[in-house]
């Protein structure tokens, strides 16, 4: 893959030599790969290294679902799955997709790459740190990857992992296994605490002249949220992995009621995290799709401020309900009432968010390109995760859904929107600023449909296996008599067979972005007419983004203004 | 909503599929309310030649109100679920009515197994009958329980009752429940527990009075000679803690002689 980036970027600084000031030696390959200091660079090593995991996720799926569908069956790519294998597999998947997919791309990819860019500044004021942050987040990838090579094989005890069956090698039959899969996770931890400094710094210093905070694109707003969140949160877990290890290694006793420890301890100390989480991947979706549908509809975002506050609200209300994912986990069953209500309140900064998104929407001009299907299909998707998300928060309901499909197809109906959705919308939307060439926009509509509709014929059947009492990480159903009536293994095969069909329209993606990146149209620099500052740099930028350096002078979202002739006013322009 | 899949058989089921079905009608509304409402706009505003966009800031108060509005209503319809999730979450899982009877649940890497009372009513007091992965309960009676767990977590789960709880080594977590239907339905444990996870199966057998009496009578005799019956809460805290976790006797009975046997039969 870095081969691509080479050749292309070759290619496209030849395209722009004319723009780019300042001519600088050519550095060498690993120099320019892999020790750059360059936010872009930094940015592009994220995604890809983010994409490449995203198909260990995907093989992982793949593998688990087939022998859901078919239990027993040799599997094409993989052969029989024991269950221990089935454990690791499903533990491999949904760590990789929250740690190792959506937030590098997300947060890591799209802030490295847009915040310099959209607050109009040559790079991040910490370039080395930011550098530093990518070479561990690359060395956490190669302990993960290590880990699926080891005696017993990749850890198989959730992506949860709670102890005592993460703490001893004799529960979970994958002694070392589990010690670099918590290695990894703590490593990767501290890459976006470094990254998370960085973007936190440079958006409140290093502003273009005349950028006052509520001038600030949403999606950065919600970039440096989403760092503030984590960097809060993630400190208890780090410690919380570190005793771990030690249960593991040293043969502690945290969690081990035997000697005084806790197993619930490690519980409340990853979902202290593990809540906030959520909203950490979440705010940089809500962003990426808060600037396509402004761009898009032509409209100026309805009630900028409010969305910051809803933002805000829901970053401090996500402190408050973690123990929701804990309910019945054995704490005292009178805390389940406030977390209840701290979860049902929730809802409502997040309803609030869809509210203004729908109202940006009202009297546009709405051109659905790619990545506006990518953003509408986000809002509408992420309102099914967040309406079945309330049967959950209801604790009296939660009795009974608690660990079942129906949590699952749930969680999926957010993350599948906020991952997937949120980064294909992003790529489509900033292809042209990051490769200098337009993707396709007929074969990117392809793609939205086969991915959506497969998507929903894998979960909607989810739902109802859950309802009838599916519960999660069996890898097979035949040792539950009332879980093998007629219909639940058809429920079963068609979200296997959707499964299949969204991983392969995920070709259409793949050749869709390499073919673009080498034979497609060339981009302006402005090519969507959007007034945001990435735009005002060449595309691809140079090292150093712009030249000048750009001035503010308004908000990011005067589109269709009164009495100006063209139906945008970018930031850059005095009035 | 629930019960067309799942049959409701215990006391609390329906008030928990009546608070499912509560939640789902106000999700509902919502939902294919926002969802039409988004539908509607992108085709409504799709662009046509010669339009301009409106230009709205939605900062003053009137513009606001089309967010203020529903935000308003959905804290009510908030407040009217926390309410009624509440008061299902007080009744099943914070009160405990006076039992008929108390029966230990253990779970273990990946077996249940379950110590009911013999006719003396009360455990612990030698003619106590135990059954490996079948439980048989009696019906229209309400039943406490004292969930433990010897090894990791696991969740003792009976879908047809809506009743789930985790099990913690180290603790004894209480809980009740009152079946209202006969038959044998599926018990899960539905908290990853190992490599034995998707076998770790049950099934708990409602009957009538006189065949629980018969049920009874027949695992009475052979249950009073069983002295291994044992300590069965292994892991009280100041227990002194064994320096080389192998030698715990509670985790030694994992693996394939645990597995679940097709019949339950008493241990001996």
């Amino acid at each position: 893959m870095s081969t691509a980036t080479e050749s292309h970027t070759h290619d496209a600084h030849g395209d722009h030599t004319h723009d780019a000031h300042g001519h600088h030696e050519e550095p060498s390959f690993f120099i320019k790969y892999f020790w750059s200091t360059d936010h872009k660079m930094i940015g592009m090593q994220y995604m890809f290294t983010g994409l490449f995991m995203l198909l260990i996720g995907a093989y992982a799926v793949y593998v688990f679902r087939m022998q859901q569908a078919f239990p027993g069956m040799s599997i094409p790519g993989f052969g029989r799955v024991t269950a221990n294998d089935y454990n690791s597999l499903v533990t491999t998947h949904g760590s990789v997709m929250i740690f190792w997919v959506a937030m590098p791309v997300l947060i890591a990819a799209f802030g490295n790459f847009l915040i310099p860019l959209m607050i109009g500044c040559d790079d991040m004021v910490f370039p080395r740190i930011n550098r530093l942050s990518y070479q561990i987040f690359l060395i956490s990838v190669i302990v993960l990857i290590a880990s699926f090579f080891v005696k017993g094989g990749a850890f198989g005890g959730a992506w949860t992992a709670y102890p005592p069956l993460s703490a001893k090698a004799q529960y979970s039959l994958t002694g070392t296994g589990s010690t670099l899969w918590v290695m990894a996770v703590a490593l990767e931890f501290v890459a976006f605490l470094l990254g998370g400094i960085n973007f936190v710094t440079t958006v409140m210093n290093s502003r273009a002249p005349g950028m006052k905070m509520f001038d600030v694109p949403i999606v950065v707003w919600f970039i440096v949220i989403a760092s503030i969140l984590f960097m809060a949160s993630v400190g208890p877990l780090v410690a919380g992995a570190v005793m771990l290890i030690f249960d593991q290694q040293l043969g502690t006793g945290f969690y081990d009621p035997n000697r005084g420890g806790d197993p619930i301890l490690w519980q409340h100390l990853f979902w202290f995290f593990g809540h906030p989480e959520v909203y950490v991947v979440f705010l940089p979706a809500m962003g990426i799709v808060a600037e396509i549908i402004t761009v898009f509809a032509r409209k100026k975002l309805f009630a900028y401020k409010t969305v910051l506050y809803t933002a805000f609200g829901t970053g401090v209300l996500s402190f408050f309900v973690w123990a929701h994912h804990q309910f019945i986990a054995g704490i005292d069953p009178r805390m389940a009432n406030i977390f209840s209500v701290t979860t049902l309140l929730i809802s409502i900064p997040v309803a609030e968010m869809m509210f203004v998104y729908i109202a940006t929407l009202f009297g546009g001009s709405i051109r659905l390109t790619t990545p506006m299907l990518w953003a509408v299909g986000f809002l509408a998707e992420f309102l099914i995760g967040g309406v079945t998300g309330i049967f959950l928060g209801s604790s009296g309901a939660d009795i009974y859904f608690h660990d079942t499909y129906f949590v699952l197809a749930h969680f999926h109906y957010t993350f599948v929107p906020i991952a997937i959705y949120g980064v294909f919308a992003g790529i489509t939307y900033w292809f042209p600023k990051m490769f200098g060439r337009m993707m396709s926009d007929n074969w990117g509509k392809v793609h939205f449909w086969f991915t959506t509709i497969a998507f929903n014929f894998i979960f909607i059947p989810l739902f109802f296996t859950g309802m009838r009492g599916d519960h999660r990480r069996i890898f097979d159903y035949t040792n539950f008599p009332d879980l093998m009536k007629p219909g639940m293994q058809d429920l079963r095969m068609l979200a296997t067979i959707s499964l299949l069909v969204m991983l392969s329209s995920q070709v259409i993606f793949v050749l869709n972005f390499f073919i673009s990146m080498f034979k497609g149209a060339k981009a302006e620099a402005n090519p969507w007419n959007a007034n945001t500052l990435e735009w005002v740099a060449p595309s691809p930028p140079p090292h150093g983004n712009f030249n000048p350096l750009p001035n503010c002078y308004r908000g990011p979202y005067e589109y269709s203004v009164p009495g100006r002739e063209s139906d945008y006013f970018p930031q850059n322009i005095p009035s | 909503m629930i019960q067309k899949y799942v049959e409701s058989g215990s006391s609390f089921a329906p008030q928990i599929d009546n608070l499912i079905l509560l939640v789902a009608a106000i999700t509902g509304f919502w939902f294919f309310l926002t969802l039409g409402l988004l539908i509607y706009f992108v085709v409504r505003y799709n662009e046509k030649p010669g339009v301009r966009a409106m230009y709205i800031a939605g900062e003053d108060k009137k513009e606001k109100r089309w967010i203020t509005m529903p935000h308003n209503v959905v804290l009510v319809f908030d407040v009217v679920i926390i309410v009624m999730a509440l008061r299902v979450w007080y009744h099943v899982k914070q009160e405990m009515p006076t039992p008929d009877a108390t029966v230990r649940i253990i779970a273990q890497q990946w077996a249940w197994s379950f110590v009911q009372p013999g006719p003396d009513g009360k455990l612990d007091n030698g003619d106590d009958i135990r059954t490996v992965d079948e439980l048989h309960v009696e019906v229209d009676k309400t039943y406490h329980f004292e969930l433990q767990a010897r090894d990791v977590l696991h969740s003792f789960s009976v879908p047809i009752f809506r009743l789930k709880q985790d099990a913690l080594p180290g603790r004894t977590i209480k809980g009740w429940f009152h079946p209202t239907m006969t038959g044998g339905y599926d018990i899960q444990c539905t908290e990853i527990c190992g490599i034995g996870h998707g076998l770790m199966g049950a099934r708990i057998y409602v009957e009538t009075h006189d065949q629980h009496q018969a049920w009874m009578k027949a695992h009475t005799g052979a249950m009073a000679m069983g002295p291994t019956s044992m300590t069965p809460a292994p892991m009280l805290p100041n227990t002194p803690a064994p320096t080389a976790p192998t030698l715990n006797p509670s985790i030694a009975p994992k693996n394939e002689a645990g597995q679940p046997q097709p019949s339950g039969e008493e241990k001996k």
